[in-house]
């Protein structure tokens, strides 16, 4: 594979086949042997996840039904150091859930049960491998719903959504899934059961819990999640505004929360994103716009009213050519659906692509899209972006083709390109998908070497030996310099501290 | 995703059509979300990412096993997962391909292969399964001990009920006659033929019409499937000259397949342009049903509580459009609420024989959501989820049309 620097970072590796045979035997004497995968055929369906640029098969993968297998994976692995990395639904952008040649992939989805619905305290309490939506379906006759919902969340895990802070287009009134969780239940790496948080609104010492979310499985193994649920809004409206200029776009969506206005989301599309999910979802996006926000308020039908008409009063003097207003809740499913679908619809106008994640503060929003758009007439690559623009994360999608030599090395250097215009914005390198492996080396440049040593000291308190998906999330210093010396930046030397290979 | 298909297989009709849908794919994994089999097992290789990419090993020269082979006939081909691809991957075109391909390499074992045959050669042909189907009620009473699983799988005989007098002043539509329906629940087409006689319509069910060719289809004899679908072009041809207006579908699995004979035969240089003009004109019955005037049939419901299971193939397959549900509410049935009507009852054409444990599981559940509003009766608008469901269902379980007889005339309860 490209990455090949990925099988370095387990180097402790020692000596392949005869070990791997030794911990099949190990796992399948405390373990049902059809849950114990190790033939090549079996472990190719594993070897990537959402982002399948990146590919290795694993050494094995263990499918376990009950958190005493969790367990059990975990101690045999423990006592042997194998790596593990944990997966959920697999739908991660980032290669969070990238496995590791001489690893354990765990795959946590057959936990997929909700567990308990609290209506008095407006809990539920769900196996890691239960689909975001799936909450949301199982207390709609409720009246409550699961508030953070990323694109994917018809698919995606809860366990996936804690390990990488997951976000989605209500984020920005209602806050991250680290917002929108009490408790979890942990399997250590040594294979202890562990309960971080509690049903209360605080707990005393440290928050782990808040360290927990967005560990991408570096910290623990996910097995059981208690999240909050929320009334259902009386009523929810949305605004679909069409702008001929970027740049306005850009601005009015600093004017609408300079406003005092909290939209429940705030998404904004330029034209290739707009053109490329028109086709597919047919929303009745204008097709020659140069971008577009979808900006919902919720709440009671007076406030809602209110807000709407106050947002198309900005976007009006911000120079809107068009606002539409969703006149029931099927228009708003269809304006949303463009949106929802977005990502994947690229699959229809280009073979591959490539999905980036920065945020920048708001009033950079304009400045940054135009640079984007320079960077892509500059490496030669197509770009359409989607993205929440309330709070300022960017979701470019580079078009490729991975078939052809090259695209996929020009496409990461664009990647690495838009980071860094970022970071110059005073923004940082990812906002919701996590570090994974794919932006591993921006972590370089977002973080100098001492904050670095910091991360991984508390890694160590977790896991001394270094076994939960090791060579994700948070680089080695080692790495940092090689990657410093390969990508000097207008002449300055990340990391100018450390020794250069 | 990217592909790197070998060159024996790159250059063939079948290679490069793969390639092109696998292209499509992203690996987002949205599709193992309604997947039937992904939801039971959550094993990346029972749902339709997993299955696409060890298609993809195979077409890249990786030796498949019957491992590979057991996961793709794990599939109900039911395509939820097309539904919800937000990238259009044609998943059901990329299975038939794989399967045929893995067949050719992984040999089944003996008891598989003789159950495979039969299906083919005795269940496709509406006069031999006729045939087994009377020997087998014949010996019911002997289906003891380890056959007598056989008997729940066979329905009771209907009473046959008489088509309507032929009516040559009438407009003209043809009927699909099938295989497995003419025998098992032939009542479901004069029932058909006695509702669009009333409003003015007449259906012909050519005689030399034959099963549609899904069954080999899907157990990886495409060949043979396209030369179903050509004698029932042939068949019908001479009707759709003299003014047939559609080919009505009374068994949403069969209208599955004739919607898509434009896609199966458009390199057949004979067939291709009637293939098309037939997948064009094929409608499903409720569809053509929901274009006329019913208001002539009255308030039948009269309330009575209905649980409707909309087949996979009326859902999901691209042709067929399905309007059972508007047109019960409208005869003044009330419809009972059913929990995720996306997924697949477990019938799926030959499955519920070929893999009866997962079958019966989806089953289950399926019966658990339609049991759960206290409906009356069951109805559907395919023959098998019909038959599977009726196995285990405890209340009737019929086609929809039936309900629309004025109630004097409709089949009494179970």
């Amino acid at each position: 594979m490209a990455h090949a620097d990925l099988a370095a970072s387990t180097e402790q590796a020692l000596g392949g086949a005869p070990r791997k045979q030794q911990l099949i035997e190990r796992l399948t004497a405390e373990l049902p042997a059809d849950i114990v995968l190790h033939a090549d055929e079996d472990l190719r369906p594993f070897e990537c996840d959402g982002l399948s640029a990146y590919r290795q098969v694993p050494m094995i993968v263990v499918l376990p039904s009950t958190i005493a297998q969790v367990q059990t994976t975990m101690r045999i692995c423990h006592d042997n150091d194998v790596p593990v990395v944990a997966r959920g639904a697999g739908t991660g952008l980032s290669g969070g859930a990238l496995p590791l040649d001489d690893g354990v992939l765990l795959s946590l989805a057959k936990f997929n049960r909700i567990l308990d619905i609290d209506t008095d305290n407006r809990r539920a309490t769900v196996q890691p491998g239960v689909r975001n939506l799936a909450i949301s379906e199982a207390v709609s006759h409720l009246g409550l719903y699961y508030a953070p919902d990323p694109s994917s969340q018809i698919a995606c895990s809860i366990g996936g959504n804690v390990a990488e802070n997951s976000g989605g287009v209500h984020c920005l009134k209602y806050g991250l899934t680290t917002h929108n969780i009490v408790q979890i239940e942990i399997v250590t790496v040594e294979g202890e059961r562990l309960t971080i948080g509690s049903s209360a609104l605080d707990s005393p010492g440290f928050d782990l819990l808040a360290l927990m979310t967005g560990s991408e499985g570096l910290l623990g193994v996910i097995v059981e999640v208690t999240v909050k649920l929320l009334a259902k809004p009386e009523l929810a409206r949305v605004a679909l505004v069409a702008f001929d200029d970027v740049r306005k776009a850009g601005d009015a969506v600093a004017a609408i929360i300079q406003a005092g206005i909290v939209p429940a989301g705030l998404e904004m599309l330029d034209n290739p994103a707009i053109v490329a999910t028109e086709e597919f979802v047919h929303a009745g996006y204008p097709k020659d716009a140069a971008a577009i926000l979808l900006c919902e308020v919720d709440g009671t039908e007076a406030e809602v009213e209110e807000d709407i008409e106050r947002v198309r009063e900005v976007v009006e003097r911000e120079g809107a050519t068009e606002v539409r207003i969703s006149r029931d809740d099927g228009e708003r499913a269809l304006f949303w659906a463009g949106r929802k679908a977005a990502f994947p619809a690229m699959g229809r106008i280009s073979p591959d692509y490539y999905c980036m994640d920065g945020t920048i503060p708001r009033k950079a929003l304009a400045e940054v899209l135009i640079g984007i758009g320079e960077l892509s007439e500059e490496y030669g690559q197509r770009v359409a972006n989607v993205f929440h623009a309330g709070d300022g994360n960017l979701h470019p999608l580079i078009l490729y083709d991975a078939n052809q030599e090259g695209e996929l090395e020009r496409t990461e250097a664009f990647g690495g390109a838009i980071c860094r215009l970022c970071l110059e914005h005073g923004g940082s390198i990812t906002g919701e998908h996590g570090v994974g492996v794919e932006k591993i080396d921006q972590m370089c440049v977002q973080f100098p070497s001492a904050e670095l040593t910091q991360f991984h000291a508390v890694k160590e308190a977790f896991d001394p030996k270094g076994l939960l998906n090791p060579g994700k999330a948070v680089p080695t210093l080692h790495r940092c310099a090689e990657f410093g010396a390969m990508h000097v930046h207008n002449g300055e030397l990340p990391h100018p501290e450390l020794e250069r290979l | 995703m990217q592909t790197s298909i070998i060159p024996q297989l790159r250059d063939t009709a079948d290679g490069q059509e793969a390639d092109r849908i696998l292209r499509a794919c992203t690996h987002c994994g949205f599709c193992t979300a309604t997947c039937p089999t992904y939801q039971l097992v959550g094993d990346e290789r029972d749902g339709p990412r997993g299955r696409i990419y060890m298609i993809k090993q195979v077409l890249e020269g990786e030796e498949p096993t019957e491992k590979t082979q057991r996961h793709l006939d794990r599939c109900l081909t039911c395509r939820a997962c097309e539904t919800t691809c937000p990238s259009g991957v044609e998943y059901a075109k990329l299975a038939d391909i794989g399967r045929e391909l893995v067949d050719q390499k992984v040999q089944r074992p003996l008891p598989q292969r003789v159950v495979r045959w039969l299906l083919r050669h005795i269940v496709a042909y509406r006069n031999r399964f006729g045939f087994v189907f009377a020997l087998g009620h014949f010996f019911k009473p002997l289906l003891v001990g380890p056959l007598a699983p056989l008997r729940q799988k066979m329905p009771p005989k209907q009473e046959r009920i008489d088509w309507p007098q032929a009516d040559n002043t009438q407009r003209t539509m043809l009927v699909h006659d099938g295989c497995v329906q003419p025998v098992a629940a032939p009542n479901t087409n004069a029932h058909a033929a006695r509702i669009l006689s009333k409003l003015g319509v007449r259906l012909i069910a050519p005689k030399a019409s034959g099963c549609c060719g899904a069954l080999s289809q899907h157990l990886s004899h495409r060949e043979e499937a396209l030369d179903f679908a050509r004698a029932n072009i042939d068949a019908w041809w001479p009707h759709i000259e003299a003014g047939a207006e559609a080919i009505v579908i009374t068994a949403s699995g069969c209208g599955a397949s004739v919607a898509e004979y434009g896609y199966m035969l458009r390199n057949d240089p004979v067939y291709a342009d009637k293939a098309a003009r037939v997948s064009e004109l094929t409608r499903d019955l409720s569809d053509v049903l929901a274009q006329e005037d019913l208001t002539s049939l009255g308030d039948i419901g009269d309330g009575r509580k209905v649980a409707y299971h909309p087949p996979c193939t009326l859902q999901n397959a691209p042709g067929l459009h399905d309007n059972v549900a508007e047109i019960l509410t409208q005869a003044g049935y009330q419809l009972t609420h059913v929990q995720d009507p996306h997924l697949c009852c477990g019938s799926a054409g030959t499955y519920s024989i070929l893999q009866p444990t997962m079958a019966n599981e989806l089953r289950d559940n399926k019966l658990a959501s339609l049991n759960a509003g206290a409906p009356d009766v069951i109805v559907t608008a395919n023959i098998g989820c019909q038959l599977h469901l009726e196995a285990a269902a405890g209340i009737p379980v019929r086609h929809w049309i039936e309900l629309l007889e004025p109630r004097m005339a409709q089949p009494a309860a179970a």
